[in-house]
């Protein structure tokens, strides 16, 4: 083989240490698929307390949106000039959390980024519980999500006209189903090889066949390998143009409308930027609960959190950066109603709103600089936390802070949430982590054949050096 | 209606005396690719090999060319653009001439997301709908699971495949070849 693994200096050993520590291939097989395999009755107690109590809350969400159904649109807070408020503050919160997923599977994978192996698998079911969650907003703020099919170019009698293509709202429609059809694609080549060690551990009859159907017969053939790494290279290939377009569409949204605040050229990258941060914080809660609940320490190290913080750290500058730069345009302008929009965004009604995202967004990331918080677990599942509902403020300054008072002061509003707003929000929570922790339990949470590649790649390089022990 | 036995078996391919290949076992990649490699300095052209993960390498060794998989993608991804400017083309210039705000009925500009979003969509489906039918899968059986320990091949095994439709395959001689190259275990499997 041409390439001939140089090995690495021990004295670097605290700074690049191995990312996994496992004994062999087989230690690996059988530490990941324990997690799957274990006996149904005899999941930890634990898991169950949690899961009905997240089920619950899934319930509460079923019974908000038929209370919706059954009264109508107005049960939410939504009014006059407040059309958009929680449902798409929601929305474009959950789309933005999906991001991190394909960040993690795609641009990483095309950056050969190895650390992304322990952590690529879960980030990529969670932005498709992300996603699904977004969905519902929109389908609900419709009114009528019997008549969803309104949305999609399909022939039918009872619309009769077509979709405008000239709309941006037709565009998100494309590239939010886009997206999660090709995230589930994704992730589910990703399965395919786990599955089948799945179902070559498998000693049930129902197990084998389950897992032998959902694995197509996979055999691990070095053709069959030539084939899939060509079709993952050219899903990451094209899910990276995915995943940036997606939230540039979902700023087209608002920046192609006429309302200061929203018309802005700035709105795709910082969108973008926005996004990825609010998904890795959101990554980052799930990961610290499944390494210390399922013992993944071996798997996703100090380093792999380290490297998600630096992320965090990068992407919450950009925002930071972002809102300078709107404040410096509303002025620059000379554009009087921008600059009001931007004046009252910071000191009128809700300051409290922007002022929150401001903390959370801008100043408590940048801890991170310093390498002993970036490393203590603590520290960075606080500030995931913090950054989560800093954007969640972030949509909901742009949304609503520029509606409630645009052009003509007669229609200026103020929008207040109903609890059937707050207690759709929350539902929305337990089902995704309903399905999170369904995922984390019946499938391989860790891509076990990925994980191997770089365990092969790591026995070679570190020649059996042991990596330090790690005090968290 | 033939009902002979025999001509049946050999029409499903089914027999004591039809041999799949020989499989050899190797307990690490670069051990398999260096076997490879050897096996095939042999004069073997039907190889192939089993393994837990893609093993870097085992392509060059064995011969097995480059994928087909990056065609297919770019001719239905171009597919794809070609739906979506046809859809809104007929939608807006053709079947619903409606003048919004008003803008053009049809022009490229407003059509670059959706017509990027199908591309994607369409591209997609192609790579992992492709990527499966390039592997000939799904399928059920295959003469490889008859091996005693095909199952350790998503595990911890490396497997180097000898074909019996190798023109210089004798069960004997390719079993003592794998045995010569370092295989831990080698076994003639039926298929």
């Amino acid at each position: 083989m041409s390439d001939v693994a140089i090995p690495q200096n021990p004295q670097l050993m605290h700074v690049n240490p191995p990312l996994i520590r496992a004994k062999d291939y087989h230690d690996l097989s059988e530490q990941i698929s324990a997690i799957v395999e274990g006996d149904v009755l005899k999941t930890p107690l634990k898991y169950w307390i949690t899961l009905s109590i997240t089920g619950g809350i899934t319930a509460l969400l079923g019974a908000m949106l038929t209370y919706l159904v059954a009264t109508g649109i107005g049960v939410w807070g939504n009014n006059r000039p407040i059309g958009w408020a929680w449902d798409i503050t929601n929305f474009v919160f959950w789309i933005g959390i999906g991001h991190a997923g394909t960040l993690i599977s795609a641009i990483l994978f095309l950056f050969r980024q190895k650390w992304r192996t322990s952590i690529n698998r879960s980030a990529e079911a969670m932005t498709l519980f992300a996603v699904m969650c977004a969905g519902i907003f929109p389908l609900f703020h419709t009114g009528r999500p019997w008549r969803a099919y309104w949305l999609f170019p399909v022939p039918n009698t009872d619309l009769g006209m077509w979709q405008n293509f000239r709309s941006p709202l037709i565009w998100d429609v494309f590239a939010v189903s886009t997206y999660l059809t090709v995230s589930a694609l994704f992730w589910y080549t990703g399965l395919i090889p786990d599955l089948a060690t799945l179902r070559d551990r498998a000693v049930s009859k129902v197990k084998q066949i389950v897992f032998g159907a959902m694995s197509f017969g996979w055999r691990g053939s070095a053709r069959h390998w030539r084939n899939y790494e060509a079709a993952y290279l050219i899903l990451a290939g094209l899910s990276t143009p995915l995943v940036l377009s997606v939230h540039t569409i979902v700023s087209f949204d608002f920046a192609t409308s006429v309302i200061p605040g929203w018309h802005t050229t700035i709105f795709p990258p910082y969108f973008v930027a926005g996004a990825i941060f609010s998904g890795f914080a959101c990554v980052m809660p799930l990961l610290i609960i499944a390494r210390w609940s399922l013992n993944l320490h071996n798997l996703i190290t100090l380093k792999h959190l380290e490297n998600m913080n630096k992320i965090i750290m990068v992407t919450g500058s950009i925002v930071g950066y972002a809102y300078a730069c709107e404040f410096f345009i509303a002025w620059y302008s000379g554009n009087g109603y921008e600059r009001f929009a931007f004046i009252n965004r910071a000191f009128g009604p809700y300051y409290w709103a922007y002022w929150t995202m401001i903390t959370c967004n801008v100043f408590i990331p940048q801890l991170f600089w310093i390498r002993a918080l970036r490393r203590s677990i603590p520290v960075m599942f606080i500030i995931s936390i913090t950054t989560n509902i800093g954007m969640w403020f972030e949509r909901f300054v742009i949304i609503v802070t520029s509606l409630h008072r645009d052009f003509m002061p007669s229609s200026w509003g103020y929008f207040r949430p109903t609890w059937v707003d707050m207690c759709t929000f929350t539902g929305t929570i337990g089902l995704f982590l309903t399905l999170f922790l369904l995922f984390a339990r019946f499938l391989p949470m860790i891509a076990i054949s990925e994980v191997k590649g770089v365990l092969s790649y790591e026995k070679e390089h570190f020649k059996g050096q042991e990596a330090p022990v790690e005090v968290a | 209606m033939n009902l002979d036995p025999n001509k049946i078996r050999e029409k499903l391919g089914l027999g004591d005396d039809k041999v799949y290949g020989v499989i050899g076992e190797f307990d690490d990649p670069h051990e398999l690719v260096h076997a490879g490699r050897k096996i095939r300095e042999m004069g073997y052209t039907k190889l192939d090999a089993m393994t837990p993960f893609p093993v870097h390498g085992i392509d060059d060794a064995l011969g097995i060319p480059y994928s087909k998989l990056g065609w297919i993608v770019i001719v239905i991804g171009l597919c794809g653009t070609a739906t979506a400017l046809g859809l809104i083309y007929y939608v807006g210039a053709i079947s619903d001439k409606f003048v919004i705000g008003g803008k053009p009925l049809f022009d490229f500009t407003f059509s670059i997301p959706v017509t990027f979003e199908l591309t994607v969509l369409f591209s997609s489906f192609a790579a992992v709908i492709g990527m499966l039918a390039l592997n000939g899968l799904p399928r059920l059986y295959h003469p490889s699971m008859n091996y005693q320990a095909a199952h350790r091949a998503s595990d911890d095994k490396f497997l180097l495949v000898i074909e019996a439709d190798d023109p210089k395959f004798s069960p004997q001689t390719a079993a003592e070849h794998l045995k010569s190259v370092g295989a831990s275990t080698v076994e003639v499997v039926e298929g």
